[in-house]
């Protein structure tokens, strides 16, 4: 006597495939949350809040991203630029032990410029900088810390700075070591406000020098200006300002007419500074070559640290709002316990009243991570406005709340509609 | 109305040996064949026995009630009839179908198809209208929504409900809310109707007009069961069977009954 079936499907169309139909149930779980719109709105603001950080941080993250590769590589380092260093200039985490490493290299000396420019072909542009923050003042103004460089060779040309004013130091400046500075637009305005800088005294250390050009003004990166500069020959004595060794300089900059000729240029480099540091062949470089790509690499590794802080807000926010829809939805079925005896007493089997409560719970936070994305193209929006950082919003990041949205209310949904699902229907009908 | 007799019927034979062995009729229609269904309950320990054995047959057709007094095992011989519950030990035949033996799914089905319940309280969902009310076993039946609307209205139409559809429950009388529960239980064309003290909850006015509405369905061909404790209620019915302890006492026709009653209380 087993395995009956109870058969009077006449027709196919009554063959129960899809259950409760889809839309059904999430027509039920609307006016559910319609009914008690306080309750819901309560329910919803975990999940609300952790796709809204969700949102707003990966835009924010996108937009910074997006920001390096277009304007801050661009404009700090340059197109098919790379630089000679001692030491990198993006690096991040440094341990002790690499800053020992580093602090014990040789530096570059201005008479390593001469070789390295002569392993390359001659289409490469090469610059020298040293630079530091230290003060200007004028004769009647107090001193202001600014950025001052200290350059020979095409430095203007390869960070593409022209004068807006006056002119740009001259080759024969450059060879005696005239006292003579460009400066940008905020070192202009902060000294010469209302009158012509051109020709007047920038005294640098004590020395007097005088300004034969105002650069255009630049902009900012990341809501810092980058027109305080005051640029000045590598040979006059503000070099000793900013490396006191003499002939020690920052770096050296080339810049070639293409990417492969800068690939093939960084080559070269290496091997001519490995010569000059008698480097054996298992010695590791004692120097860096750093491009745009450097920078970021850097910007990657930054990047990552935010994206975790992005992942850990708005996972704290989900699993807030997982277990308030839990409890939410434990009430709901302790309080419609007669509604499932009259379900199942018409009918409904265990899993109808298991997607009934499960719709009802994945549509629920569904609204809640809808609440959220609004809320986050909101405050991405709104970061945008108040602050330098230009947030975007990632179209992933919206397709991911959805998904977490629908996945937090079907996780927790899931034991409160087991719940329900087993219920008896008699001992349901009974209550009150 | 006989809306079942396209009905395949499974363990045909089967269920033709269990007639021949209880004496019934095989010619007839038996809608309902109970054979020495038991039913217990361990209460922390202790087995209690609600059914002790209930032996009972209705042809499609009947309007029989089902009465005793409390403790008698009639809500537990209900539940079993609503497939809400499975006995203990017996075998119960519903429609052609051996329902005694089927999984939790399985009884659902059968409860869709088979039963329509109207309760005492009457059971209807507060928030969904009178026609949604209606629509929800078509629903669990997989029927698409613009047929189900179709027979919901129907069905309303059939307990002169027709202009209360878009009502809630709690915008209509108590008489109202038992036609809507009345109009539910027929939605689906069910073999049997069971209703479980169905004017319990109603002043006798109402309970007058909700005995006509059953008084209509079973003139119409449909088979009505009833349970309930109040006499004059059972009395509506052509046939009513007395449970005590777990057991049948008495299995009459409603003359006769009623002449044993009205006997009973003369010697009082």
């Amino acid at each position: 006597m087993s395995g009956v079936t109870p058969s009077r499907s006449a027709s196919p169309s009554r063959k129960r495939l899809t259950d409760v139909p889809f839309l059904e149930a999430i027509r039920l779980a609307l006016s559910q949350i319609r009914a008690q719109k306080l309750k819901s709105f309560f329910t919803l603001l975990g999940v609300t809040i952790g796709v809204m950080f969700l949102i707003a941080v990966v835009a924010v993250i996108n937009g910074m991203g997006r920001y390096m590769e277009e304007e801050f590589a661009g404009k700090l380092m340059g197109v098919n630029t790379f630089t000679l260093r001692h030491r990198p200039y993006f690096e991040m985490h440094t341990t002790d032990e690499e800053w020992r490493s580093f602090a014990r290299r040789p530096r570059i000396y201005l008479h390593d410029v001469e070789p390295v420019v002569k392993a390359l072909p001659p289409d490469i542009m090469w610059a020298v900088e040293s630079r530091d923050q230290i003060p200007v003042s004028t004769k009647d103004m107090r001193p202001r810390d600014v950025e001052a460089f200290a350059v020979d060779g095409s430095f203007f040309e390869i960070r593409n700075l022209n004068v807006a004013s006056g002119r740009l130091i001259a080759p024969h400046e450059f060879a005696s070591g005239a006292k003579v500075v460009v400066i940008g637009q905020d070192v202009k305005k902060r000294f010469f406000p209302t009158t012509s800088a051109l020709g007047r005294e920038l005294r640098i250390g004590g020395v007097p020098y005088r300004i034969i050009g105002v650069m255009e003004e630049q902009g900012s990166v990341f809501g810092l200006s980058v027109d305080k500069f005051v640029v000045g020959p590598m040979n006059s004595p503000l070099a000793r300002l900013l490396n006191r060794r003499f002939g020690v300089i920052d770096g050296i900059i080339l810049k070639s007419s293409s990417m492969q000729g800068m690939r093939d240029g960084m080559e070269r480099v290496r091997q001519v500074m490995r010569g000059r540091h008698k480097l054996r062949p298992a010695q590791p470089d004692n120097f860096s070559i750093e491009t745009t790509e450097s920078a970021l690499t850097f910007w990657a590794k930054i990047e990552n640290i935010l994206v975790m802080a992005g992942i850990v807000l708005p996972a704290l926010g989900l699993v807030v709002g997982a277990i308030v829809i839990m409890n939410i939805m434990l009430v709901a079925v302790a309080q419609r316990t007669r509604e499932i005896g009259i379900r199942k007493s018409l009918g409904a089997r265990r899993r109808d009243i298991l997607s009934q409560f499960l719709v009802e719970a994945a549509t629920l936070s569904t609204i809640g991570a809808a609440f959220g994305i609004l809320l986050g193209i909101g405050l991405a929006a709104l970061v945008a406005q108040i602050s330098p950082m230009p947030a975007s919003v990632a179209p992933w990041s919206v397709v991911t709340a959805v998904i977490l949205g629908a996945g937090v209310g079907i996780i927790s949904g899931m034991y409160p509609a087991a719940r329900a699902a087993r219920l008896d229907p008699i001992v349901a009908l009974r209550q009150e | 109305m006989s809306p079942h007799t396209d009905t395949p019927v499974s363990h045909t034979a089967e269920r033709e040996a269990v007639i021949r062995n209880a004496g019934l009729a095989p010619d007839e229609d038996w809608v309902i064949v109970t054979r020495n269904i038991q039913r217990d309950y361990d209460m922390g320990g202790e087995v209690v026995h609600a059914l002790r054995g209930v032996d009972l047959a209705i042809r499609r057709n009947e309007y029989v009630a089902i009465m005793g007094p409390s403790g008698s095992g009639k809500s537990t011989l209900m539940n079993l009839i609503g497939c809400l519950d499975t006995p203990t030990a017996g075998e119960y035949w519903l429609n052609g179908m051996l329902v005694s033996d089927m999984s939790d799914d399985e009884l659902a089905r059968v409860r869709n198809r088979e039963i329509g319940f109207v309760f005492q309280t009457f059971n209807l969902l507060p928030r969904a209208t009178a026609l949604h009310n209606v629509e929800l076993p078509l629903v669990y039946a997989g029927v698409p929504s613009q047929e189900r609307k179709r027979r919901a209205t129907q069905a309303l139409e059939r307990v002169q409900l027709g202009d209360r559809a878009t009502h809630r429950p709690n915008e209509l009388s108590g008489g109202q809310r038992q036609r809507v529960a009345i109009a539910r239980a027929l939605v689906n064309e069910p073999a049997i109707l069971l209703a479980d003290e169905p004017t319990g909850n109603l002043d006798s006015g109402t309970s007058a007009e909700i005995m006509r509405v059953f008084e209509s369905l079973a003139t119409e061909g449909q088979t009505v069961i009833m349970v309930t404790h109040e006499a004059d209620i059972a009395a509506h019915a052509k046939r009513i069977v007395v449970l005590r302890d777990g057991r049948i006492s008495s299995d009459e026709r409603r003359d006769t009954f009623a002449q044993r009653v009205a006997l009973a209380q003369a010697a009082h």
